[in-house]
């Protein structure tokens, strides 16, 4: 393998390395993978041992071993024998970090994209309520912005579940956090 | 004066943390295919799988600064229930629907105070984890209020059973409260929260929402209760045997 050879003969960059890991998907997201979503935050070399850094979307997320192991994997592939897959949990993941490019992603798969910056400020008092001021979620088929929320949990802990009144049509949309 | 708590200490407060959390999270998941509607059977298991996730951070932490080598999963499944350190109010049978939602609300309020406090720990672990959960809890605290206004202020049948739960559960809050020597210690430390300074944050919104929700706080005292020092009711046992007893019939298996 082309890849083996190069790293015995001296090894990739950071960037490489990087590149690499966009081969690894989110299952539950099979269009985006773990570089853009945020969830690789470092990638540390050494000789020729890799160390890379994850930080899970949600506490519970279930994905994190699969995605653990593929990048294990991808990088054995790649001719690292001893990568190390290390769990960091701060910062927060956050959707602030997706970029425009991976947003558009999102529609194009139907899935409406994280709307705004995610919210931290305010008080508990902003939560408490039924009158709250809801943010507009285009239709990602449609772009409609006559949708309604169904519920504030959908498929997977990411995912709310909306319905558009302009094409009839149930989608997802994944929660700015 | 901060002076450096024993690592058994912090051990001890990351348990209870997580303790209350997988309950709780366990709890939560009996509603799996057993949801009122779907979306509602959705969104529980959905907060289920939070808990369990922050339950699975705080006991990993709790095994690594207890230095005996137990994992989260040992400590989650190898662990008789006067082993747990969780409050009573999390392990009490999930009831139906109205006092499902009704303790979710009663905890939500207090682990978004708690959480909030943790993000400022001087345990680098615990602030991390609370900061993370604190995301997660601001979405609870949001369905679980949300619900208990359209119960409370809802039909007759609602609002009834929405009470009946009230008056069932408000004795066991108060044992979120209660500090003991860990307790104490943890937040002297800048480690832990300082529970008399939650309450009052915590009884502000839950009497304002209950008070929206046209629902009326009885006048109980509180129970007893000595969940942090092993103590259960009977439920916990039963729920315990449960939850654990694929992993104790297969010691190690994987798939």
């Amino acid at each position: 393998m082309r890849n083996a050879q190069k790293q015995q003969q001296g090894g990739f960059s950071r960037e490489e390395i990087l590149a690499i890991l966009t081969e690894v998907k989110d299952p539950e997201l099979p269009f985006i993978d773990i570089v853009e979503l945020g969830i690789v935050r470092d990638v540390v070399l050494d000789g020729d041992t890799v160390r890379v850094d994850i930080t899970p979307t949600y506490s519970g997320c279930p994905a994190m071993q699969v995605i653990e192991r593929e990048v294990c994997d991808i990088l054995a592939q790649n001719g690292f024998e001893s990568a190390e897959v290390r769990t960091v949990y701060a910062p927060a993941w956050t959707t602030d970090w997706m970029s425009e490019e991976t947003k558009q992603k999102f529609r194009d798969y139907g899935i409406a994209p994280p709307s705004g910056m995610a919210e931290s400020g305010g008080g508990i008092a902003e939560l408490v309520t039924l009158q709250r001021a809801r943010p507009t979620i285009e239709c990602p088929f449609c772009r409609s912005s006559n949708t309604v929320l169904k519920s504030e949990f959908g498929s997977t802990a990411c995912k709310s579940i909306h319905f558009c009144n302009g094409c009839h049509q149930p989608f997802d949309y994944f929660k700015s956090f | 004066m901060q002076s450096a708590p024993a690592a058994s200490s912090v051990s001890q407060y990351a348990m209870r943390l997580g303790d209350d959390r997988l309950v709780l999270g366990h709890r939560l998941s009996e509603w799996c295919g057993h949801g009122p509607i779907l979306e509602e059977d959705i969104a529980l298991a959905n907060i289920a799988l939070d808990l369990i996730g922050q339950a699975t951070l705080f006991l990993k932490l709790a095994g690594e600064t207890e230095g005996k080598g137990r994992s989260e999963d040992d400590l989650a499944y190898f662990r008789e229930a006067v082993e747990y350190r969780n409050i009573h109010l999390v392990e009490l049978p999930k009831g139906d629907y109205a006092f499902t939602i009704v303790r979710q609300f009663l905890f939500d309020v207090f682990s978004y105070h708690l959480l909030e406090q943790l993000m400022k720990s001087a345990n680098a672990e615990i602030a991390g984890i609370a900061a993370k959960g604190f995301k997660e809890v601001r979405y609870h605290v949001r369905h679980s209020s949300e619900w208990v206004l359209r119960l409370g202020d809802g039909t007759a049948e609602s609002h009834s059973r929405a009470q009946k739960a009230l008056d069932e559960l408000w004795r066991f809050s108060s044992e979120m409260f209660e500090a003991d020597s860990i307790d104490r210690e943890m937040a002297a430390a800048g480690i832990g929260a300082d529970l008399d300074a939650l309450k009052p944050k915590w009884e502000t919104v839950v009497r304002d929402v209950l008070t929206r929700a046209t629902l009326t706080i009885p006048d109980d005292p509180p129970a007893m209760t000595r969940g942090r020092k092993g103590s259960h009711t009977e439920a916990l046992g039963h729920m315990l045997s449960e939850m654990q007893i694929v992993a104790r019939s297969h010691p190690g298996a994987g798939w």
